[in-house]
């Protein structure tokens, strides 16, 4: 996709890497050059990554399942045995945590997928239709975002259930209408240029015109929008878990954790500190990571250099 | 300048009024009504006793004309009257806004006085360890969850400090030390969050300004460096700061209604995820309805305060 962008008629900036032979050198390369200009997105990489495994293979990362319970060991602090500590149930509190993972990763980037399309399809036909449909649309997102976001999702949740689809989507939703925005300000930019007149010029259609020309030169924009909201949409799912609107259990959430926790808490508070912990470093991963790809990524940043 | 708040002011008949028709829909679609919740309490039900309860909520009606009873209520400043206390939810209302305003507004100033001054010094001395320092907490403080924190300070609070909040919430003017005795801590938290948010744009809108010729000129002409950062640089840096602070206020919303629930204060959010609860049609339509209001009229302070704030704007 970078690539077909460099070649692209807006992004003619020449591409001065020396080209190492393989592929797999040339991307090594290419992380080693990432990781020395920006460290700390390096290790927001690092934590990422570590997430991905876990969410990956918690069967094999987690000491027990996490439904296994064992009630002659409930509420036991952290140690040798349960390095988190166990909840009320029983339950290994640091296996859970690793299950948990699995929860954030598939919500925070189905829902940023979910929203990367959306704001993509609803900001680029937008501007580049214009005029009424324009007006009237903009008028539509006007309404959604006038509801706050997180009573938005509790309504939906309310209404369609806490299914793990329909929190992905409801997030992706209410997040791609957000930056939706930001997408038809740089396609209006985008179908003001004179190349796309001088592709009209030629005949392409509108599709064409769109599909070749305009997204390709808006896709920095979403995807930069889109690495910065893994972290928002993965704090989110955990607020609503938390209030009790998230994914249903036994599976466990981070959020939904820590709710659980409330009642113990004042005798037990380890259980309050883990669950949360891993959601703030999460959290702090991916903004990390999602900070550095706006850097090396943004075109509006990199012209100002 | 006049045809421009004209039409801003305008463009707010259409918001407001599809706010109302998808809210009102949204409640409807809720599964359960407050018949099934008042049915629940008493065992099974003849269909006789349901159709009397129905009627007596006006829930037999179609939903178009419910909708159209409902606009012409609020037309008329009525916010309706709860299904569950039998009270106007107006007065409802009027007891617990104090509650979440003094909690938005006090996160807010935590905010601006902990995010101003980083984001500044940040951005004027670019690339030094106070930088650093000012980036990475800004970082923090956008990845640490408000309910955590919440959770955590009333748990170690107690453990570590003897801090307890209060167990009668009190109101700022009947007994102000016990007030922001438990109020204090999470405007703290929430505001916190919203540091993170405005650090970031006020260093990177900084960062921009201070390049230009202008400031380069001020400097030069011998201005003292605070009146050049303080009245040449940030008033031209100011602008996207005031946008994101008013885009923060659904962020705020949200983050009232779990700190409220969390630290027991009756404010507006808790109040909303009882009735929600309750399916209590009226006070949810009221509660939402109040809160898109506020939404929309920030929104709507936010861009006419920027032909204020930039004149280029108003004469343009």
């Amino acid at each position: 996709m970078m690539a077909n962008q460099a070649a692209s008629e807006v992004l003619a900036a020449p591409v001065l890497e020396p080209r190492p032979r393989g592929a797999g050198s040339r991307y090594l390369h290419r992380a080693a050059r990432f990781a020395r200009k920006q460290p700390l997105g390096a290790f927001g990489t690092v934590i990422v990554l570590v997430l991905v495994v876990l969410a990956a293979l918690p069967g094999v990362l987690a000491p027990q399942k996490y439904d296994e319970f064992d009630v002659t060991a409930r509420l036991q602090g952290p140690g040798a045995g349960h390095l988190f500590g166990t909840d009320q149930l029983g339950r290994d509190q640091f296996s859970r945590i690793v299950y948990g993972a699995r929860t954030s990763v598939i919500i925070g980037f189905g829902a940023v997928l979910i929203a990367g399309l959306v704001a993509t399809i609803a900001g680029v036909t937008s501007a580049y239709f214009g005029g009424w449909f324009d007006t009237i649309f903009q008028r539509l997102i006007d309404v959604w975002m006038a509801f706050p976001g997180l009573i938005f999702v509790v309504f939906i949740v309310s209404i369609f259930g806490n299914g793990r689809m329909t929190i992905i989507t409801t997030l992706g939703l209410l997040f791609g209408a957000g930056s939706s925005r930001v997408v038809r300000s740089s396609a209006l930019t985008v179908r003001s240029m004179s190349y796309i007149e001088a592709v009209r010029a030629t005949g392409a259609n509108d599709l064409r015109i769109i599909l070749r020309h305009v997204i390709p030169n808006v896709t920095p924009i979403i995807i930069v929008n889109a690495s910065v909201q893994v972290g928002a949409v993965i704090l989110t799912e955990s607020s609503l878990s938390f209030l009790g609107f998230g994914t249903p259990p036994p599976f466990p959430s981070w959020g939904r954790m820590l709710q659980e926790a409330q009642s113990q808490m004042q005798q037990h508070p380890y259980l309050a500190l883990f669950p949360g912990a891993a959601i703030a470093l999460t959290v702090y991963g991916f903004n990390m990571l999602g900070d550095a790809l706006r850097d090396s990524w943004d075109p509006r940043l990199r012209t100002r250099a | 300048m006049n045809t421009y708040v004209a039409q801003r002011l305008l463009l707010i008949v259409p918001t407001m009024f599809g706010v109302t028709v998808v809210l009102f829909m949204a409640v409807r679609f809720l599964p359960g009504d407050v018949v099934d919740q008042i049915l629940g309490d008493f065992g099974a039900a003849s269909p006789e006793t349901r159709r009397q309860l129905e009627e007596r909520y006006s829930l037999n009606d179609s939903i178009p004309q419910q909708y159209v009873t409902w606009l012409g209520e609020l037309a008329r400043g009525d916010l309706g009257t709860s299904i569950t206390s039998g009270r106007p939810v107006s007065s409802e209302v009027k007891r617990r806004l104090p509650a979440t305003f003094e909690l938005g507004s006090l996160a807010m100033v935590f905010s601006l006085v902990i995010a101003l001054p980083i984001g500044i010094f940040s951005a004027v001395k670019q690339n030094t360890w106070i930088d650093y320092a000012g980036r990475s907490f800004a970082i923090v403080l956008l990845a640490v969850p408000s309910f955590w924190l919440g959770l955590l300070a009333i748990t170690y609070g107690f453990i570590w400090f003897g801090w307890v909040p209060p167990l009668r919430y009190a109101q700022l003017w009947d007994d102000p030390v016990s007030n922001l005795k438990i109020l204090w801590v999470p405007a703290a938290i929430l505001g916190g969050f919203l540091a993170g948010t405005t650090m970031r744009l006020t260093r990177s809108a900084m960062l921009e300004v201070m390049h230009e010729d202008y400031v380069r000129t001020a400097r030069a002409k011998g201005l003292r460096a605070r009146v050049v950062v303080l009245r040449h640089a940030l008033r031209n840096a100011i602008l996207p700061v005031v946008t994101v602070v008013g885009l923060q206020v659904p962020v705020m919303v949200g983050g009232t209604v779990i700190l409220e629930k969390i630290f027991s204060i009756p404010g507006m959010g808790s109040y909303l995820l009882t009735s929600l609860s309750q399916r209590d049609y009226p006070v949810v339509q009221a509660i939402v309805l109040f809160t898109a209001t506020a939404i929309v009229i920030t929104n709507l302070v936010v861009d006419l305060s920027y032909s204020v704030i930039d004149p280029r704007i108003r004469y343009g």
